[in-house]
């Protein structure tokens, strides 16, 4: 029995177990992993439907199209980030851990993203090609998911640590994020439009960088203290 | 000067601070609405591209300038609450979004019905009123949350919360909004780009938004004396009001 | 003042319609949100007096009784 044993864990080593944790268990529950991709593939479907099956038509709207529904499948998942963690108390754990909230908060958010918006941009290409995105947006359009979803979990995020608590929450989520979602949006099916017209999307992906960085330095405060007041109240 | 920050964290004393304040504010509000109104609508030239349907200007701006300011104050009391923890302040914020989302109603709307005779259309998505549109969400947003929680303390925070957020969003927001603008239309209509507005045009619209800042912080003082009563419903001087009280 | 007749004013050359219809929505959504404080404060005193008053009038209160 060493005094090394006593000490608590670093942070680093504490946020990673955190993912680890995170990714485990939600390695055990596949189906609800795969729920999300499987809305994202047949709403894919519903745009044909609705506006018709001719290819040059659904091509010219694809990269909105496809953004909007990455989009909508963020904004379905960002209620059960912790959800299921404040049930069982171990959110309360984590608020009364000597590890700093912000980062433990931010292994969060990480495992989240791992399991929605990562999976979501590596089978975009699938879905790209249903609605006739030319192929060589393909590339843009899963950079511009990998780093949109990313801002998408973080802002959602917020809304998750604001509503976590209360029993009615439903809607409410949704209703406070769309209008911090609607800049990621705009800038994603600008960059995927324009790799369509043969435009570098260079500045487009820079700039969701940027909202990126501003994400990863800021949210996690607002999610930390939106936590507290949750379990607090 | 400390006691003055102390004072406005008493609640009996800021209702009786508030009330005086009202008494002179309130008919200097609603004479200057008039006089603004009047102004606007009978005794002032009509635009020479737009005719008469410009006066809805007189409207329109003030109420969205008004708007956006006063999310600014919500989230600025909402932060005062959350760092100093005072009481009155989560009580102020509280009374910003109402009135603030009524703003933006009205500002939407005008500007909708403006844009009618102006364009031919009832609604066009560029950048201002979009941006509009985000902030009345953004407003409704904080209403649902407060009316959301059960626990009223924490409904504050969480409020305060939410509005610092998207103070540091409306700025991302109104530059994607407006870069999105120019990207999809061709940037030939500036409505309300007159950059050299005539001063016989400007003279009642700065009263106007003069106005329409006298009248939000009116009902921001109104919304916070009726919210004391109710917070304070249990305490000796409130009863006691309610006995003085003649309807 | 700018119209030579009330009816010119109604009017607007045209735009009367749009003029006044904003002003009119303006104006009712402003008595709105100036009138409700007001009558929220009525409602809680009238509340709050009347409860005071069916306390007074019926002394089963513990300061009353044992």
């Amino acid at each position: 029995m060493s005094m090394a044993a006593d000490k608590p864990p670093g942070a680093a080593t504490f946020c990673l177990g955190l993912v680890r944790r995170q990714l485990t268990l939600a390695a055990r529950r596949p189906i609800e992993i795969g729920n999300p991709l499987l809305f994202f593939a047949m709403v894919v479907a519903l745009f044909p439907l609705g506006l018709g099956p001719a290819p040059d038509k659904l091509a010219g709207f694809a990269p909105g199209i496809l953004w909007i529904i990455a989009l909508l499948s963020s904004l379905l998942t960002s209620d059960t980030v912790f959800r299921s963690d404040f049930e069982d108390g171990s959110l309360e754990q984590l608020l009364l851990a000597p590890q700093p909230l912000f980062l433990s908060v931010l292994a969060y958010i990480v495992a989240h993203w791992l399991i929605t918006g990562f999976l979501l941009a590596l089978i975009s290409p699938l879905f790209a090609v249903m609605i006739s995105l030319p192929a060589g947006a393909i590339g843009t359009l899963m950079a511009s998911l990998l780093l949109g979803t990313a801002v998408l979990s973080l802002v959602g995020g917020i809304g998750a640590a604001l509503t976590v608590g209360l029993k009615r929450g439903g809607m409410l989520i949704s209703l406070l994020i769309l209008p911090f979602y609607m800049p990621v949006l705009i800038f994603g099916s600008a960059a995927v439009q324009s790799a369509v017209i043969g435009v570098p999307a260079g500045p487009y992906l820079a700039i969701l960088g940027a909202m990126l960085c501003l994400a990863i330095a800021l949210a996690p405060f607002a999610i930390a203290t939106g936590l507290r007041i949750s379990v607090d109240a | 000067m400390w006691s003055f920050f102390h004072k406005l964290g008493s609640p009996p004393w800021l209702y009786r601070i508030a009330g005086s304040i009202l008494r002179w504010l309130l008919p200097i509000t609603l004479l200057a609405l008039c006089v603004g109104l009047v102004w606007g609508l009978l005794f002032t030239a009509p635009d020479f591209r737009q005719g008469n349907s410009y006066r809805i200007i007189y409207i329109h701006v003030p109420a969205a300038v008004v708007a956006l300011a006063g999310y600014y104050v919500m989230a600025i009391a909402g932060a005062v609450s959350l760092i100093w923890k005072m009481k009155m302040a989560d009580v102020a914020m509280r009374a910003c979004a109402p009135i603030g989302a009524a703003l933006t109603f009205i500002a939407l709307v005008t500007g909708s019905i403006w844009g009618k005779p102006t364009w031919g259309t009832w609604w066009v998505w560029d950048a201002r009123i979009t941006s509009m549109l985000i902030l009345l969400f953004l407003y409704l947003g904080v209403v649902a949350l407060y009316e959301a929680y059960d626990n009223k303390e924490a409904a504050g925070k969480a409020c305060a919360v939410l509005s610092l957020v998207g103070t540091v969003n409306i700025p991302i927001i109104y530059k994607s909004v407006d870069w999105w603008y120019s990207l999809h239309q061709p940037a030939s209509i500036k409505f309300t780009g007159e950059s050299s507005i005539d001063p016989s045009m400007l003279y009642p619209l700065l009263l106007m938004i003069t106005a329409f800042y006298a009248l939000f912080t009116c009902c921001l003082l109104m919304n916070m004396r009726a919210d004391i009563l109710d917070r304070e419903s249990r305490t000796g001087w409130v009863k006691k009001l309610a006995l003085e009280y003649r309807a | 003042m700018y119209f030579d007749s009330l009816g010119a004013a109604l009017a607007m050359e045209g735009h009367g319609g749009f003029v006044w219809a904003a002003y009119g929505i303006c104006l009712l959504v402003v008595v709105l949100i100036l009138l409700a404080p007001r009558r929220r404060q009525k409602k809680i005193l009238l509340r709050l007096a009347g409860e005071q008053k069916r306390q007074q009038g019926n002394p089963t209160t513990v300061e009353e009784g044992k």
